[in-house]
């Protein structure tokens, strides 16, 4: 998996586990691995999008990336300089151009201050002494995100879904952000404001030469924004390769139900889904072997002897299924 | 202006603020409607026990001190108190609980646990004992008051910071990198300030009946003083026939504790309306 352009962020066998802690007088809780040893690369411009369940580890890894949640093991390493083992904030200190917009920015702005007030703060949290150059800063920002400077003046709460994406987005390119971590951008928007947001994210992208990480559980805006998709499943990655090759010939069983399982415009497109059985088991309690054994349609017994590694089913193409060549999946000669 | 004029819908609370008004402007200008300081602390002995008259409105007192002068001259002491004791409560409890709230660990625990234990002791009688201990005076009950009031305060703000420590915007701002004091005091403080108001206007009206009740059992203010909890105390004796002399201190108290509960309320039913109590 390795490109010939040098990666702007590199995530190689990343681990993050929450719990563990030991609480007053209390037994120590119950070790949970988020992400379970994930490699991940970003090169300059690209829109990688990370796609699976919820629960399955995808916001984790969004926000380990981030410093907000420290690693357990495994590197990351930013322009080539390693920024993973550091402190909590160090980590944050050392990964300032990777941003991230949250699910729900309306939520994420304080409903007590004003969108100028906010985006204001944010630069000053950021060492911008100079009131006239926020103000520049905030100004051109708000315009390249498609709003006017009247919103400076305006409340979180008196904002459409759409305005409250685009304040998002302001709020972290005022820092100059080089990598963006985009967390669920359209989930909540009804169709038309989610076209508008996508045109206003991918505008974005190309204006200021933005690389994203794209989280999502919609592969039809994946399929749209990203050239990579990743889709994880429990902590770890499945299938891994240029959207197009993914979305024409998915190879892991579980992307394959999963695409099936994307609602398709075609009347009765819904009654030979194969729908997936059960919930994703807990990650507290995992089974041996692949994890997602239990729901697959051709599990067999060698898929509980050992987890199953990546393994190359084309070109930047990889898959995690011991039974790719039985299950009928057509693998290139 | 929508929240103005839902306060002014509910009576009882536009009452409360009325009588804290009225009882402010006669602590402001006590020594004006008092035309003569000197009766508030002397009085002449003939006319020990008066009843109320047009020269004596509220009667005399056993020593044939003005009983409506004595009213009066009270307010400020009472006010001055109470404010002092909030003031200090709060000034204990609200970082207490902000630091409580937004941390994990072995610092939290400690500041609830001792929270606890003072909220398990009826706060009168933690007062009494510690008011006992430092010896008898205004600043001692002061005092008593307020390290027995903080937990109060710490108690709620714990509780809403906990509420409030997840809420997205306070993750976003970790993420951009603002510093924990930055997070506490610039947003997390006003999104809890709320409930503090309320439990403040609350808890002034308690602590003013609080202080009646040590200056009644002779720990708090001391003679001369115009306490109006000291003035039940001294002329309980001569009830029920003077009954003037522990009446209007005694009025005085319970519409001054009053009016804050009355505004206090109001406050509450304006901030958090899941709480409106049902009439």
């Amino acid at each position: 998996m390795s490109g010939n352009d040098a990666a702007l962020l590199e995530i190689e066998d990343l681990v993050t586990e929450f719990g563990g802690a030991k609480a007053f007088l209390g037994k120590p809780q119950r070790i949970v691995r988020a992400v379970d040893g994930v490699s991940l690369q970003l090169k300059p411009g690209q829109a990688l999008g990370l796609v699976g369940e919820s629960g399955c580890g995808k916001t984790t890894i969004a926000k380990t990336a981030l410093g907000l949640v420290r690693e357990k093991s495994g590197t990351m390493r930013l322009d080539g300089r390693v920024v993973s083992g550091l402190a909590p904030k160090e980590a944050r200190r050392a990964r300032a151009t990777v941003q991230y917009v949250h699910q729900d920015p309306g939520a994420a702005l304080d409903p007590w201050w004003s969108i100028g007030h906010a985006l204001d703060e944010t630069l000053r949290i950021h060492g911008i002494s100079d009131k006239g150059e926020r103000t520049t800063r905030i100004d051109e920002m708000l315009r390249a995100v498609g709003l006017d400077a009247t919103f400076r003046t305006r409340y979180p709460h008196e904002l459409s879904g759409g305005q409250q994406r685009r304040v998002g987005l302001a709020r972290i390119l005022v820092l100059r952000p080089r990598i963006v971590i985009l967390d669920e951008p359209t989930s909540g928007l009804d169709l038309s404001v989610q076209a508008t947001v996508l045109g206003v994210i991918d505008e974005l992208r190309q204006r200021f030469g933005l690389t994203y990480l794209f989280v999502s559980h919609d592969l039809s805006v994946v399929e749209r924004m990203c050239e990579e998709v990743a889709i994880m499943y429990l902590g770890r990655i499945v299938e891994i390769g240029p959207t197009k090759e993914i979305f024409a010939r998915p190879q892991h069983p579980y992307t394959r139900a999963l695409l099936a399982a994307a609602p398709r415009l075609e009347p009765g497109s819904l009654n030979d889904t194969p729908a997936l059985p059960g919930d994703p088991p807990s990650p507290t309690n995992l089974v041996s072997g692949c994890t997602f054994r239990p729901r697959c349609a051709f599990a067999a017994p060698k898929c509980a002897e050992a987890r199953p590694p990546l393994r190359s089913v084309g070109e930047r193409h990889s898959a995690a299924c011991v039974r790719l060549e039985e299950t009928g999946a057509d693998t290139p000669a | 202006m929508l929240i103005l004029k839902k306060f002014l819908r509910d009576i009882p609370a536009v009452l409360g603020l009325l009588i804290i008004s009225v009882v402010c402007l006669i602590a402001a200008f006590a020594p004006l409607i008092v035309a003569d300081a000197d009766a508030v602390y002397f009085g002449n002995i003939i006319d020990r026990l008066k009843p109320p008259s047009a020269e004596f409105w509220f009667g005399t007192d056993n020593l044939g001190r003005d009983v409506f002068a004595r009213v009066v001259m009270g307010t400020r002491g009472a006010l001055l108190v109470a404010l002092t004791v909030v003031t200090l409560a709060i000034v204990i409890g609200v970082p207490a609980g902000l630091y409580a709230g937004y941390t994990n660990g072995w610092g939290s625990e400690i500041i609830m646990r001792v929270t606890d234990v003072f909220l398990a002791v009826p706060q009168l009688i933690l007062a009494l004992a510690i008011a006992q201990l430092m010896g008898r005076g205004l600043e001692s009950a002061m005092a008593a008051l307020a390290l027995t009031y903080w937990p109060f305060f710490c108690r709620t703000v714990y509780g809403e910071v906990r509420r409030v420590r997840n809420a997205l915007f306070v993750e976003a701002l970790q993420g951009l990198g603002a510093s924990t004091s930055r997070i506490l005091f610039v947003h997390v403080l006003p999104n809890v300030a709320s409930p503090i108001i309320v439990r403040a206007t609350i808890g002034m009206g308690f602590t003013i009946l609080t202080t009646a009740v040590l200056g009644f059992l002779g720990i708090g203010a001391a003679p001369p003083s115009p306490d109006w909890g000291l003035a039940i105390a001294e002329s309980r004796e001569y009830l029920p026939e003077s009954w003037w002399a522990v009446t209007f201190p005694g009025l005085a108290i319970l519409i001054t504790v009053l009016g804050f509960n009355l505004f206090g309320d109001g406050l509450r039913d304006l901030v958090d309306p899941r709480l409106r109590r049902s009439r």
